[in-house]
């Protein structure tokens, strides 16, 4: 154990600085929450990640936020577990008749206000599987989406840069 | 009443096809005595999958490999699992997808279909084994999980503490992958098969290359096959690390999950930099592959594995110093050797419980048929077997991969397509989770017209519920953790 405390003081810290919010996301969520946010976002963001039909590979990208060279929460962005909690709903997949059930019972769970981000780009249009007749469609058919990061998988710096601007959207 | 049937007797005199497999039609006697065998360990079950108007099943045993077909009579056939219990899901997903029944299905309920899917509305409730006692309870988990996981259903029924039976229920994330495939051509079928699991990305595209080449005779340069396994390996890495931590996490490590954590993201990120994907996504294609590895990238691997071998090391220190860490890893979801026979799982989780196989070694595919490696197994079964093995696999890849690296010659990486025909292929690949079945039949037109992968997990996921059967609930994280199955990859 005592071999990690060297390591960290020998080799610095890992950890990246803060990215720019990303500019096309500022955009969108600009459009998307508009009044909505001002008062209510801007200091942290709890977080409800939700696999509606994702191949995992979001979820590899997602994990990834909260290593040592991300760490996201310095940011102020909390992934919790239970709906109750959360700000933000992160949804991965094209949305599957089998998970849609859960999906709305988990954003009918978490309390308003709340904003929804549709990560990658089965989330945004269905990706591969989309026309699938097991598949219901893309999220935003599901729920109201305040804003998409696309990617198969989005890297983790874009999914900070997507997330930082919806903290930035009710700043300004 | 017939008589079991063996593989090897069946096979003996017959040639395999340029995948391997031998392929034969059998009647409905011989497919249930295939069955039976598969039931006395005389082969084992591999897959099984309809395909129009056959069923076909996969087996294995003795070094031979044999893709059997038997005609479905007005869309039924003798169930497997009537004497093979392995089989159960299989046939019930089958049934769900393609209306095949299984005669004698010893378990009939839905498996894939919830009832949801349009034209198939069902609002019938899924009934859950019954457990039977005094002072038992049930707790109900998912399909949302706390934390960020795929989601899945698994009911627990416990007294106090004590699991006495864990029943999954999955499904979830069905995406109608088969069906999607169905009618493709081949580079969009190259990555639907791609996102089957997305973790195994690199495994599943190499198997579906693997399979597409053998039904069409596509030769691919020397080049692209060590770039394969680089990339297989790279994968394989950067789960074992990333599942030892996470499993330490479970037992409220955290410094080492950290540092796991850490040395994945370097992977990563390594992987990205050298074959411009992260995870190495639609990287295989059938005839080769699409990102060459430049000098400078081959030294970027190589300090990688640096890296990689130096915290391996440190990991394995900490672990072994920590009574406390191993007192949740130990004895803890042991799974017996008799199920990882009877089930034939594959990866870590039936090294640990000493069944020595490995695609990569069982039946070698180039490069690995003149890449020299050990095959770690472990007797105990238990989690800190299947920790164990992974770390010592760790070092085996690690060697694999500077011998791949001092290999690679210039050449082309790719293959220009044959002529297109029809044909049959199929390929087994060693995933990081285990042996990872694809099977392919190509059309007039140069189209799939039938696409199956069986993912590692359909064997490893039923023996999940067996490992955690008493088992104290606040080990289940570890145990799951421990085997760390594919939602996506079994839900297709």
């Amino acid at each position: 154990m005592r071999s990690f405390l060297f390591d960290a003081l020998f080799k610095g810290t890992a950890t990246i600085a803060r990215p720019v919010p990303g500019s096309a996301a500022l955009e969108e969520v600009a459009k998307t929450l508009g009044e909505r946010a001002r008062q209510r976002l801007g200091r942290s963001l709890s977080i409800r990640e939700i696999d509606a039909g994702s191949c995992n590979g979001c979820e590899l990208e997602i994990h990834a936020l909260n290593n040592p060279v991300y760490d996201v929460e310095r940011f102020g962005l909390k992934f919790v577990a239970s709906p109750r909690h959360a700000d933000v709903l992160l949804v991965t997949g094209p949305v599957t008749w089998n998970m849609r059930e859960a999906l709305l019972r988990t954003y009918n769970a978490a309390p308003e206000p709340k904003w929804v981000v549709a990560l990658g780009d089965c989330a945004g249009n269905c990706g591969v599987f989309a026309g699938s007749p097991a598949v219901v469609g893309p999220l935003a058919d599901v729920l109201p989406v305040d804003l998409h990061i696309p990617g198969c998988p989005p890297p983790p710096l874009e999914i900070v840069k997507g997330l930082l601007a919806l903290m930035e959207a009710g700043k300004s | 009443m017939s008589a079991p049937a063996a593989l090897a007797d069946l096979v003996a005199e017959r040639e395999a096809g340029p995948d391997g497999y031998v392929r034969l039609d059998v009647e409905a006697d011989l497919w249930t005595a295939l069955a039976q065998g598969c039931a006395a360990g005389l082969h084992d079950l591999s897959a099984l999958w309809a395909d129009g108007d056959r069923m076909r099943m996969a087996l294995v045993g003795d070094g031979r490999r044999a893709i059997v077909s038997l005609k479905t009579a007005a869309g039924a056939y003798p169930s497997v699992s009537a004497h093979h219990p392995p089989a159960i899901r299989l046939e019930r997903a089958m049934r769900d997808l393609y209306g095949v029944q299984p005669l004698g299905l010893p378990d009939p309920r839905p498996w894939l279909d919830h009832g949801r899917w349009p034209g198939h509305e069902n609002e019938a409730r899924y009934e859950f084994l019954p457990s039977e006692g005094e002072g038992l309870h049930q707790i109900a988990v998912g399909p949302v999980h706390a934390g960020i996981i795929e989601p899945g259903h698994f009911r627990f029924t416990a007294n106090g503490e004590t699991v006495v039976r864990l029943e999954e229920r999955l499904g979830y994330v069905h995406k109608g992958v088969e069906h999607l495939l169905a009618g493709a051509d081949i580079a969009r079928g190259a990555r639907i098969v791609g996102r089957i699991s997305g973790d195994s990305t690199v495994a599943y595209a190499w198997a579906f290359a693997r399979a597409v080449e053998a039904a069409l005779g596509w030769a691919v340069p020397p080049r692209a096959i060590l770039l394969r396994a680089i990339m297989a390996e790279l994968e394989r890495l950067s789960h074992h690390i990333s599942d030892v931590g996470a499993i330490c996490n479970d037992a409220s490590v955290l410094t080492i999950h950290a540092r796991c954590a850490l040395q994945r993201e370097d992977g990563l990120a390594v992987a990205g930099a050298c074959f411009g994907h992260r995870l190495m996504m639609d990287c295989i294609v059938p005839g080769g592959v699409t990102a060459d590895l430049s000098s400078d990238g081959i030294g970027q691997v190589r300090g990688l594995l640096a890296r990689l071998e130096e915290t391996r090391a440190e990991i394995l220190r900490v672990y072994d110093s920590l009574p406390s860490l191993q007192d949740r890893t130990v004895t803890t979801g042991i799974v017996t050797p008799e199920l990882v026979r009877q089930y034939a799982a594959g990866g870590f989780v039936g090294r640990a419980s000493g069944r020595a196989f490995d695609a990569r070694k069982s039946f070698p595919y180039a490069p690995y048929d003149r890449l020299d490696f050990a095959l770690k197994t472990r007797t105990a079964g238990d989690v800190d077997a299947r920790l164990m093995v992974r770390m010592e696999e760790i070092v085996e890849s690690l060697g694999m991969l500077h011998r791949l690296l001092d290999r690679l010659a210039p050449g082309e990486i790719r293959s220009a397509a044959p002529a297109m025909a029809v044909g049959e292929g199929a390929a087994l690949v060693e995933a990081f989770r285990g042996d990872l079945f694809v099977s392919v039949r190509i059309d007039e037109g140069g189209k799939l017209a039938r696409v199956h992968a069986r993912d590692a997990s359909w064997f490893q996921w039923p023996l999940l519920e067996a490992a955690v059967e008493g088992n104290i609930v606040a080990d289940f994280p570890l145990c799951n953790k421990s085997f760390n199955c594919s939602y996506s990859g079994h839900d297709l």
